[in-house]
């Protein structure tokens, strides 16, 4: 095809000037118009049939290729941009593999840290219950022994109620109540003013006295009953006591403990 | 007219009908049209003119078409494919708009 030449134009004949410097005569503009519609009014010629076949074969491959790229798949795409693709994908793969990688190290590092959290937790937990049980701050129940100490004439002292807890102690007790009272390290013991009376902790109790303990039953017992102990003690001040072995004694009083004033830990 | 009632026939018909393009005609079908499309506008212009030959047209037609086609065949074969197709598809736009402007000059003389 010639650059110069519009195709459509004869070869025999030479084509107008076209230039933009060409002044453009009035005629010359109807005169095209008239063309225009002479082509425009549908005749059967030879010339309008071929250009219609042709128009019909352009539009029918206009049409077609439009929706192949409407389809906007692979199949249209050259060997170079396939590679170029193929590229893309493998480096955004590479990419998406490594984040994965360090998502799934952070996850498996959380879940350790977690696990290990709850152990702390579960450790503390503990720690705390056997603590509070120690120092009489929770409620606590077990294998132990009930006591009711009677005293009709009024003579146990303090120093009865004293051996008592000490006795309790020796036989291996680990939690102990009198009456309303956790007996704990620092509970004390008082006489009262009047007769029949014990200040426990600084609360006056009466008789009957009312000791619950946690420990061996049958070492309790024994520890309590042995000739010449404690409870020997307390007939011979005109008392006297039942003791029943319980499998499950339940101490419901509990103390409150004051955070140490001068004692710190010795880190 | 009967060449526009056949673009429109043409375009409904390729709607209408589900057409897969052939593989090997994939690369070529878009510079052949836009190749059918500068034949036109030549046509086009030649009309305005008088000269316009339909044995030209057709002529002009095929070979800007083959042509073309050619150019981005040999392009795909010597590994430039996308940057001929590119080349021709500037050539071709070129002469779409000289085409169009110098068919806006006789109908409207601007």
């Amino acid at each position: 095809m010639s650059q110069d030449r519009p195709p459509g134009a004869p070869a025999d004949r030479a084509p107008p000037p076209a230039g933009r410097d060409r002044p453009v005569r009035p005629a010359e503009g109807t005169a095209a118009w008239r063309r225009l519609g002479r082509a425009v009014r549908p005749r059967w010629s030879k010339a309008q049939l071929t250009a219609g076949l042709l128009c019909l074969v352009l539009g029918f491959g206009a049409a077609t290729q439009v929706k192949q790229v409407s389809k906007a798949d692979f199949s249209k795409l050259r060997q170079d941009e396939l590679v170029e693709v193929l590229d893309q994908l493998d480096a955004q793969a590479g990419r998406l593999e490594a984040e994965n990688l360090a998502l799934e190290r952070e996850r498996d590092r959380l879940e350790s840290d977690q696990t290990s959290q709850q152990a702390a937790a579960e450790a503390a937990r503990q720690r705390a219950q056997v603590q509070g049980i120690l120092a009489g701050t929770i409620a606590a129940q077990g294998p132990g022994i009930a006591l009711t100490v009677y005293d009709p004439e009024g003579k146990l002292t303090a120093a009865a109620a004293y051996l008592l807890v000490d006795e309790l102690r020796n036989a291996g007790a680990e939690a102990i109540s009198l009456g309303p009272v956790r007996i704990v390290a620092s509970t004390y013991f008082e006489d009262c003013q009047r007769t029949g009376c014990v200040m426990v902790g600084g609360q006056a109790l009466e008789p009957p006295y009312e000791w619950l303990a946690i420990g061996d039953p049958n070492t309790l017992e024994t520890a309590l009953g042995i000739p010449g102990g404690v409870l020997a003690a307390v007939r011979t001040q005109g008392g006297s006591s039942t003791v029943t072995a319980k499998g499950r004694v339940t101490i419901d009083a509990v103390g409150s403990l004051a955070a140490p004033r001068y004692a710190t830990a010795l880190e | 007219m009967i060449a526009l009632f056949g673009l429109v026939a043409g375009v409904l018909l390729g709607m209408a009908t589900q057409t897969d393009v052939p593989a090997f005609l994939v690369p070529y079908l878009p510079i052949a049209v836009v190749a059918a499309l500068d034949a036109l506008a030549g046509a086009a212009r030649a009309l305005l003119d008088g000269l316009f030959d339909d044995r030209v047209f057709v002529v002009s037609f095929l070979s800007n078409v083959l042509v073309a086609a050619l150019l981005v065949f040999l392009g795909d074969q010597l590994g430039v494919g996308s940057q001929l197709s590119t080349a021709v598809l500037v050539v071709l736009g070129i002469r779409i708009f000289s085409n169009a402007a110098a068919i806006r000059r006789k109908l409207f003389r601007a």
